[in-house]
């Protein structure tokens, strides 16, 4: 085996850039990039056989469960090349694989010098990994196409490398072939990346530049930083500054992932390895931001910092009001590695104390959330998301509205949406279905190609709005799941956009209140005040629930007054049953949240949000709770 | 201290599609015997209870079940015979029978009359033979006014029946020919219960198939109001939510359970409540038998009141008689919470008590929520 020892392999610190290749692999969720990089671990042999486990480099058990990267990882691999026999090291960037962490890939794609296009054979190449093929091109990454699962029985491996080559301009026959079930093709893919992707330049003895390509944060070490040393080089027990804030800490520890840290003496040009300052809070060590050395600090940063900015906001509540503090909590600690998430304490009439948070995409919301339930326990619901507007008033004043509720009353002369270009992919009898979808969703067609005989690439402008109200859901399910979706921001533009408000006996119930379309106002009025109609209970009055646009009404229903409320049979066996009846509803009035005069049971605000899955979930905790 | 005693009889020849109470037919018990050998054996077994029981002086008894008249009177009488003899009855002590107006004949009426019955209520349940066919009863309505005029003739002093309304596919029209057939006979009292769909019933199974559809809180609401105003219209007044009598026919034995009094229940599965203390008995026949025989009690489960639940009960239990609740049990703030109900027209204040409306009847659980929550 071509594989290299740790301890006889070129040591960090000394080795020399022209023996490093550093790469990651661009793939879409399922496509196997995980069970590739297992192999890579083995053939290496830098995990023996013993300590082996699926997805060995991805730390979460969410990420492991739902089979995606979040936080990328830099693996140094010692590699003998069966080509020539020469000693190498390979540094694999693990990339994380979707949409809304688009800003780390192209950090870690600009960490490396080529990258490895791995797309399974039996599926074709998807929308998200072509669009980080293209960021990687754009970097001038030098790309090595790969077909994984070939031992699939309905891979169309020509098909597919026909796909490829007209993708990245090459020869069908360049595509290589590996299986990272079996291990086929590995070893020569190692090969073929010492061959192919050029070595690491950079000048040893200028100041330092290192860009951070990951911010990690371990609650035993603090923040793991993962940087890809440009110039100079980075030694423990030295000062280091952060080139954006200026702000200095000492370099505690430097090291490579081997895949386990191994702290060592350093880091020179070329190579990929962590530091550790003893920072508590990944947002003072930020992606994107160049490392100098304080001594001797570098006057022009690596290029392409940029602050994470959030995208998409939701409100979310903890079932149980008692929960805040948990919720507070939690979110500090999550914070503190995920330098894009942000929040702050919101208090809605409808579903109590929570907080207003912001994502970078809707992917990075559910996670956020499902880590929040899982690793803390909490039972939440979420309002429906929304996006950044800006209202601009006619007396010229400019508002930021991140939530319904601060939409301005007055006079609005324009408002502004986030816009983006959005490409589907898909097989070509979806075209009508999919056109249909984006038609209807606002959509501006900039283009349509075909990428093999019956696969097409349709470009979209779309108001990020519409894509982040169940678009992706809706696409999924008129292409039977066969359509991928990814999108870049394009901007603002101005939108025909109104605040609808469901009012509750005249009173607005804050949690209700969207900004959509005019032209969309009244089905979502329409919608709203019958599931409203439908969830909350009679009452001894009339309680009409309406929509509406400031003061006109667009949509009405009404909750007839409660006629008949009483146990007509009243034996003396019946005492008991309606004495221990009357007992659990005062549990229950606890939980009842008062709109005006209307009392509604938090229950009901929660099922008009719930989405099918939250709903499946409530049940469930409810199950398990009786 | 008085002592009222409800005594179940957990027999019936067939199970109604809508009946979730604890009773059985003879061949769901799977003993292979003839009703006469259960109904002596059970009777036996119901005596040995009361040999438990406290010897007040008993002012109602009230047979129930089930189907009471389908045991021979001689073995209910048998129970009455030894309740007069160990506790005394009250002079005018109210002993009522339910009866299934299919089971009746005038030598039976005279057997229980013999044996110290002077109150009897039919199951009646409608006059529309489709409502019934839906409930799965089996008698024919027009053994109901038979039923009634041979226990009137026979001498019974005070002669009831059930209805039932709200059942699927039955109409406003239909219930008001039901009621006004009611009124048509010799009665003297009548108890108007809305369906309630129970879970694990044959009807509530037939509702979740989409066979029948559930029937609408609308409209159980005026047959509700239909009701009460063709009684009242006829010289019957509401003394309870669901109860209509002449005067001085309100059935004592049903107040007992208004009120904080003491009743014993007897039988598998029947409540009881003596000085704030409630307990019912285990639920099915045979187990019951087997305890009682033994030797054992065949009390399942009991709860002592605190002091709030006695309030409660009070309140949720007064306030379905139509001489209502004594302004005093009230708390301020509970009167006040009462304020919005008695502007709507759902509660009078008369002679310092507080009094349902009809409308009011109709919501009565809400308003206990709304004063005691």
């Amino acid at each position: 085996m071509p594989a290299i020892s740790l301890a006889k392999a070129p040591q960090p610190a000394s080795t020399n850039p022209a023996q490093i290749r550093n790469f990651c692999i661009i793939a879409h969720i399922d496509h196997g990039k995980s069970t590739l990089a297992d192999r890579m671990l083995g053939i290496t042999e830098v995990v023996d056989a013993r300590n082996m486990r699926a997805q060995y480099l991805d730390r979460m058990d969410i990420e492991r469960e739902r089979g995606i990267t979040i936080k990328s990882q830099a693996v140094r691999l010692p590699w003998r090349s069966g080509i020539d026999g020469q000693e190498y090291i390979l540094n694999m960037i693990d990339t994380p694989g979707h949409v809304d962490f688009t800003y780390e890939v192209s950090r870690s794609l600009a960490a490396c010098e080529g990258a490895v296009l791995l797309v399974d054979c039996a599926q074709g190449i998807e929308a998200q990994t072509l669009a980080n093929l293209y960021l990687a091109m754009e970097n001038n990454l030098t790309i090595i196409p790969v077909l994984n699962k070939i031992d699939l029985p309905n891979a169309q491996p020509e098909k597919f490398a026909a796909e490829l080559a007209r993708l990245i301009g090459c020869q069908p026959e360049d595509c290589l072939r590996v299986s990272g079930k079996t291990g086929d093709g590995v070893a020569e893919l190692l090969d073929q990346i010492v061959t192919q992707i050029p070595a690491p330049v950079g000048d040893p003895n200028a100041p330092a530049r290192a860009l951070i390509f990951d911010s990690v944060y371990d609650s035993y070490r603090g923040v793991i930083t993962y940087v890809r040393v440009v110039d100079g080089h980075l030694s423990p027990r030295e000062q280091i500054q952060m080139f954006s804030t200026g702000v200095r800490h000492e370099a505690l520890e430097v090291g490579v992932i081997s895949p386990e840290p191994v702290a060592g003496k350093g880091l020179g040009v070329g190579e990929v390895g962590y530091l550790i300052t003893g920072v508590k809070d990944v947002r003072q060590s930020r992606v994107g931001d160049t490392i100098t050395t304080y001594n001797n600090p570098t006057k022009s940063p690596l290029s392409g910092y940029k602050d994470p900015k959030p995208m998409v906001f939701s409100g979310l509540f903890p079932l149980d009001g008692a929960d805040f503090p948990i919720l507070r909590d939690a979110l500090d600690k999550l914070q503190l590695n995920d330098a894009a998430l942000v929040y702050e304490p919101e208090s809605s009439a409808a579903l109590g104390f929570g907080f207003r948070c912001g994502f970078l995409g809707l992917l990075h919301m559910e996670i956020v959330r499902e880590r929040l339930e899982r690793e803390h326990k909490l039972n939440l619901i979420s309002t429906a998301p929304n996006v950044v507007y800006n209202v601009v008033m006619e007396d010229g004043k400019e508002i930021r509205v991140t939530n319904p509720s601060e939409f301005p009353d007055g006079k609005v002369t324009t408002v502004m949406e986030p816009i983006v270009k959005s490409t589907i992919l898909a097989p070509s009898e979806y075209i009508g279905t999919i056109m249909e979808l984006c038609q209807d969703r606002r959509g501006i067609l900039l283009g349509m190609d075909y990428i093999s005989e019956d696969r097409v690439e349709i470009r979209y402008e779309l108001p990020l709005a519409e894509i982040v109200f169940d678009f992706f859901d809706q696409l999924k399910s008129r292409t039977k799941g066969y359509a991928s979706l990814d999108y870049e921001e394009k901007g603002d533009a101005e939108g025909l956009l109104v605040k609808v408000d469901i009012l509750l006996q005249g009173e607005a119930v804050d949690a209700f209140s969207a900004i959509v379309h005019r032209d969309k106002a009244y089905s979502y009025g329409v919608m709203m005040t019958g599931k409203l109609r439908e969830l909350i209970p009679r009452q001894q009055f009339e309680v009409p629930i309406q929509a509406a646009i400031g003061t006109r009404i667009i949509a009405r229903e009404s909750i007839r007054a409660v006629r008949k409320d009483v146990l007509a049979k009243c034996y003396g066996g019946d005492i008991t049953r309606k004495r221990k009846l009357l007992e659990k509803q005062k549990e229950g009035k606890k939980r009842m949240k008062m709109v005006g005069r209307v009392e509604v049971p938090q229950e009901a605000f929660v099922a008009a949000l719930a989405t099918d899955a939250d709903i499946e979930k409530i049940k469930a905790a409810r199950r398990a709770s009786q | 201290m008085t002592l009222s005693f409800y005594v179940h009889i957990p027999y019936c020849i067939k199970r109604c599609g809508y009946c979730d109470f604890n009773t059985y037919t003879p061949s769901e018990l799977q003993d292979g015997a003839t009703l006469e050998i259960v109904s002596n054996d059970y009777i036996d077994a119901v005596l040995k209870e009361l040999e438990t029981t406290p010897t007040d002086e008993v002012p109602t008894i009230f047979f129930g079940g089930g189907t009471p008249s389908l045991l021979p009177a001689h073995d209910l009488g048998r129970v009455i015979s030894t309740i007069k003899a160990r506790n005394g009855l009250a002079p005018d002590c109210e002993i009522t029978l339910e009866a299934n107006p299919d089971s009746i004949t005038a030598e039976k009426l005279a057997q229980y009359l013999e044996v110290g019955f002077n109150r009897i209520s039919f199951g009646m349940q409608s006059a529309k033979p489709h409502v019934l066919a839906v409930l799965d009863r089996t008698h024919n309505p027009a053994n109901v006014e038979k039923s009634v005029s041979l226990a009137r003739a026979a001498g019974f002093k005070s002669i009831s029946v059930d209805l039932i309304y709200g059942t699927p596919g039955e109409s406003l029209a239909d219930w008001q020919e039901t009621v006004q057939a009611a009124l048509a006979l010799d009665i003297d009292h009548i108890s108007a219960y809305a369906l309630i769909i129970e879970t694990g019933t044959k009807l509530a199974a037939q509702i979740k198939r989409g066979d029948l559809a559930m029937p609408d809180d609308d409209l159980m609401a005026d047959m509700y109001l239909l009701v009460d105003q063709l009684c009242e219209a006829n010289g019957m007044t509401w003394y309870e939510i669901s109860n209509w009598s002449k005067p001085g026919h309100e059935c004592s034995h049903n107040i007992a359970y208004m009120r904080h009094i003491n009743w014993w229940g007897l039988g598998p599965g029947a409540h009881s409540h003596i000085d704030g203390k409630r307990f019912w008995n285990v639920k099915h026949p045979t187990a019951y038998k087997n305890k009682v025989f033994a030797g054992e009690s065949p009390i399942a489960e009991s709860e002592n009141l605190t002091a709030e639940q006695k309030i409660d009960e009070s309140i949720l239990l007064g306030i379905r008689r139509r001489q209502g609740l004594l302004i005093e049990l009230l708390l301020p703030h509970q009167l006040e919470l009462l304020a919005s109900y008695r502007e709507n027209g759902f509660v009078e204040l008369v002679a310092g008590r507080v009094v349902l409306t009809p409308t009011g009847r109709l919501i009565a659980d809400q308003i206990v929520r709304e004063i005691t929550i």
